[in-house]
């Protein structure tokens, strides 16, 4: 620091011009987009759990029957809502590992309902990787090693048994399969129609985007539940249940992509502005090459952000189909058909572990909302 | 006299990071002006907005302290809660910022968000409030102040918006105005007249302005003090008089020194002879249409270009000059041929010398993408022109690889030679834009058009986005390059000092027509166009001898129905554009 005589304050510090023009101004802004964004997305907790739970969740299905002690559809007669069991890990003060107490049920004639009670003398240990009902992994090969089962004599309800005696969680793992799936096809769906139309209404404008938004909004217009009703109502009723959940979750993206076509459009216009893609235009490209190599790799971040918060709206359309009885139909499982199981309010009253699906939907649901927060938060990697 | 403002010793840094304003210390008296100077990234405008209090969210102040004195008391402003700065915010101190369109509300009438400081501050009736309102906005230039107060922001040009901006920040009759880069987003004409406008103000009520700017020039017409600041530091601060005459410090010279000025006797140069074109514009106009107010209303007919004819002599540079919405960019869209003219208008380009000219307006695929070839622009914005997602070599390569010229290799390796041609290193192929700076950024942008071997070159505003002496460079790299390939340009510009320096010869632009078209040297020397001359006199100097002369500016920039008989234009009588010496034509009746 240096005062010089007439009052003025100068820098003494020696001063050096910064000549050499390629020295990255900001070095950690260097590198591909998704690396930035994950790199910021990581500093999302909330988002950064969500999305390791789902990952869990989705690396599950293929193994669901593995994992699950029971298969869906077995029935245990002597086991009606049977009330969740514990796993336990002492006995009478002691270790003795895993196990479980075996119930029995006696009918309570007053009020017509079972009772279940507890042998606590007779703690039977858990079998781990043990032989028990086939099943098929990945869909194909088939099974029948199960992670843990019941020992002989005993069950093994962790959420407790439904009406017919089954179980509750391995119902909601075979049917976490469909559930889940069916939001994935139906953002496909969604996806191919929305980003066709969105694109095209977008950059070229004009009649297309007039006729183009005004299919958008007579779609948008159309009461959901009604049509959804009316679309399911006309799946013949002879069909599989795969066949019927196909079409299911190609409804379900056929009404989703109004929106997100809608959310393309406008970034579309404004992405359009951007002076790069002028330059593109001006050196002569083509629509498609600058639709594709321009506009949709600098918002694909966008879509994946805007899929993540419309995937729960379609688990959310397929549970509510199927509760209603227009989904998905018995012998299929999926949450939604158990929870048409618990449709009758004196069942939840009194047998509530049949509603359980319910909180897994829940936690499904805001898991995904958690995590296309976290995206949408971490999409513009390069604001500071 | 204890002075109204003293920061002492202040830092700021973000989040976990390094200081990025370290040690500030200034103090400004009662009534005087203190100007921050200082390029993008400065910390200028975090000094002046930690009085205020209003940083972004992930700053904070490290040390320091901010004194306000006012009367007898003394308060530091650092040390005061929100609800005791709330008091003190519009009332004792205010603020202007840059983006007069951003920073009002659209949703309220003018008035009504000018009265809400007085209702804020002030005990004071409904009527009175508004009176005093109407009172202000008189001062600051409205002509018809009932109007203005029952206004919506988005009815009035930026400059208008700026004056009530001023109108608000001048209402509670504050001790202290902040004014960050007050007049940066308006036209060099306007800019004239908000600067007068703060300068009466000043001298009228007797408050303090720190003025925030890039802009030598506003600082030799304004200020007392000066603070000059790089990288969060101070470099050089006193007084004006002393620092604008006589730089001590490397980096302040340096200011100067890059700093482009309208030359004060230029070098005469013979007139561009017009031979050998090889772009010829001839009658182009231009009409939009725009949604009209109401919906059973024909949609209304905008005429951005009215007739104008622009040679362009091969291996010489055309400026067009002019303030915003004087058609001068679609100017500059209609040569490439990305709009096409209203019929009438013909643009014809001429390859190489006595070869065929092409139609630009009417060209078929084909044809067009040869075109392309031979003319390419540069654009204004570095962070909006390059792909974010694009590495560097795919950004250069992509027009190749549009024209299917050259394979792989060898589109790297011309990649890496044009990197070369406008001083970037090879080795950035690999790299992303972000990771660079605005200059760096328009170098690469530079190098995209190059690519191709064009012959012409459209520039749109290429460097109003950057900063003086990163504008200077390019200023270098693009006459270099123009010399060594034999490149003729269309310069784009808002701003004379730039032209001046660049072009061989300037066409000024007014609401679509081109009023004055000389050499830069005949155009500075004898100006002979009203808003020519307002242009001229509008343009800030960075000598303190040189102030602006607003009458001069007041004479030619307010509508063209305002200029002296032998100018004046409305919508259907126009004067013709007269040949008045050799290479200099105004549009008057001789």
């Amino acid at each position: 620091m240096a005062i010089l005589p007439d009052g003025r304050y100068i820098d003494d510090a020696p001063y050096s011009e910064n000549s050499n023009f390629s020295t990255a101004e900001r070095p950690e802004l260097d590198a591909p987009n998704w690396v930035l964004v994950w790199r910021r997305f990581k500093q999302h907790k909330l988002g950064l759990i969500s999305g390791i739970f789902l990952l869990l969740a989705y690396l599950m299905l293929p193994i669901a029957g593995f994992i699950a002690p029971y298969t869906p559809n077995e029935r245990h007669v002597d086991h009606l809502y049977a009330p969740p069991q514990a796993v336990h890990w002492f006995n009478d003060g002691q270790f003795i590992g895993p196990h479980v107490l075996p119930i029995t049920a006696t009918a309570d004639l007053e009020n017509f309902r079972w009772v279940y009670s507890a042998d606590e003398t007779k703690p039977m240990k858990l079998e781990f990787f043990c032989e028990n009902e086939p099943y098929k992994l990945f869909g194909l090969i088939k099974a029948e090693r199960h992670l843990f089962c019941a020992p002989y004599g005993a069950t093994l309800f962790i959420l407790g048994s439904d009406r017919l005696g089954r179980d509750v969680f391995s119902r909601i793992l075979y049917g976490a399969q469909l559930s889940l799936t069916v939001g994935l096809i139906g953002i496909t769906v969604s996806f191919i129609f929305g980003i066709f139309f969105g694109s095209i209404a977008g950059y070229f404008g004009g009649r297309i985007d007039w006729l183009i938004q005004r299919v958008i909004e007579i779609l948008r217009s159309l009461p959901e539940l009604p049509l959804w009703l009316a679309l399911s109502a006309a799946v013949p009723s002879h069909w599989g249940p795969v066949a019927v959940f196909f079409i299911i979750s190609i409804i379900l993206g056929i009404l989703d992509w109004p929106g997100l076509a809608r959310a393309v459009r406008s970034k579309f216009l404004s992405l359009r502005e951007e002076e790069y893609v002028k330059a593109a235009e001006m050196m002569g490209a083509k629509p498609a090459r600058i639709i594709g190599r321009h506009l949709l790799p600098n918002f694909s971040s966008h879509l994946i952000a805007s899929a993540m918060l419309s995937i729960p709206a379609m688990i959310l359309g397929e549970t509510a189909l199927s509760f209603l009885g227009l989904g998905l139909r018995a012998p299929a499982v999926s949450w939604g058909v158990m929870l048409n199981d618990a449709q009758n309010l004196a069942a939840i009253e009194i047998y509530p572990w049949t509603a359980s699906p319910m909180l897994v939907i829940i936690l499904v649901v805001l898991a995904f909302n958690f995590l296309g927060d976290g995206l949408r938060d971490s999409l513009n990697p390069y604001e500071s | 006299m204890t002075p109204l403002l003293e920061v002492k010793d202040l830092r700021i840094g973000f989040k976990t990071a390094e200081d990025t304003v370290e040690n500030v210390n200034f103090s400004l008296n009662k009534g005087q002006t203190l100007a921050i100077v200082g390029e993008s990234g400065s910390g200028k405008t975090l000094c002046c907005r930690s009085v205020l209090g209003v940083l972004p969210k992930t700053a904070q102040i490290r040390s320091g302290q901010i004194l306000f004195t006012t009367g007898n008391t003394n308060t530091d402003l650092l040390k005061l809660n929100e609800r005791q700065l709330r008091e003190i915010r519009g009332d004792r101190i205010s603020m202007i910022f840059q983006e007069p369109m951003r920073s009002l509300s659209p949703l309220h009438k003018i008035g009504h968000q000018v009265s809400e400081v007085l209702e804020l501050h002030r005990n004071c009736s409904k009527r009175k409030v508004k009176q005093d309102v109407l009172e202000k906005f008189a001062r600051v230039g409205f002509v018809d102040p009932e109007r203005a107060y029952n206004a919506y922001p988005f009815e009035m040009s930026g400059g208008m918006l700026q004056r009530a901006m001023i109108a608000m920040a001048m209402i509670a009759k504050p001790d202290l105005l902040i004014a960050d880069e007050p007049t940066t987003a308006l036209d060099v004409t306007t800019q004239a007249q908000v600067l007068g406008l703060i300068k009466d103000l000043q001298v009228e009520t007797g408050m303090a302005v720190i003025l925030v700017t890039h802009d030598l020039g506003v600082v030799a017409n304004m200020a007392d003090q000066v603070v000059v600041m790089n990288k969060g530091k101070i470099m050089e601060s006193g007084e004006s008089r002393l620092v604008l005459s006589s730089p001590a410090h490397p980096y302040t010279k340096k200011l100067f020194a890059t700093a482009p000025i309208i030359p004060e006797t230029p070098e005469m140069t013979p007139p561009v002879a017009h031979d050998d074109l090889i772009l010829d514009m001839h009658n182009i106009s231009k009409t939009f249409q725009a949604r009209s107010t109401s919906a059973w209303k024909a949609p209304v007919l905008i005429k951005a270009l009215r007739g104008v004819d622009l040679q362009l002599q091969r291996g010489k540079t055309l400026a067009v000059v002019g303030e915003s919405g004087s058609g001068k960019s679609t100017c500059a869209r209609i040569a490439l041929g990305t709009e096409k003219p209203d019929h009438g208008g013909s643009v014809k380009f001429i390859a190489e010398q006595n070869a065929e000219p092409v139609e630009v307006q009417s060209l078929d695929f084909a044809s067009k993408c040869a075109f392309q070839k031979q003319a390419q622009m540069v654009f204004q914005d570095p962070y909006s022109s390059l792909s974010p997602r694009m590495q560097i070599r795919d950004t250069l390569t992509e027009p190749l690889d549009i024209h299917a010229i050259g394979t792989k290799s060898e589109r790297s390796d011309r990649a890496q030679e044009v990197l070369q041609q406008v001083g970037l290193d090879g080795n950035m192929l690999r790299r992303y834009p972000h990771a660079f700076s605005g200059g760096q950024r328009q170098r690469l942008s530079i190098a995209r058009a190059l690519i191709l071997n064009p012959k012409l070159l459209v520039c749109d505003e290429p460097t109003s986005a950057l900063d003086v002496s990163v504008q200077d460079q390019i200023l270098t790299l693009l006459e270099e390059i123009r010399d060594q390939r034999q490149l003729s340009y269309l310069f784009i510009s808002h701003d004379l000092a730039v032209v001046a320096r660049i072009a061989d010869e300037v066409a000024v632009m007014r609401q679509g027509l081109v009023v004055e078209q000389a050499p830069p040297c005949t155009l500075f020397a004898n100006p002979k166009h009203p808003y020519t001359k307002a242009l001229i006199a509008a343009q800030p100097e960075p000598d303190i001898h040189r102030p602006i002369d607003l009458d001069l500016v007041a004479l030619g920039a307010g509508a063209p129905g305002s200029w002296a008989d032998a100018y004046r234009f409305d919508k259907t009588t126009i004067p013709p554009l007269t040949e008045i010496e050799t290479g200099h034509k105004v549009r008057c009746y001789a």
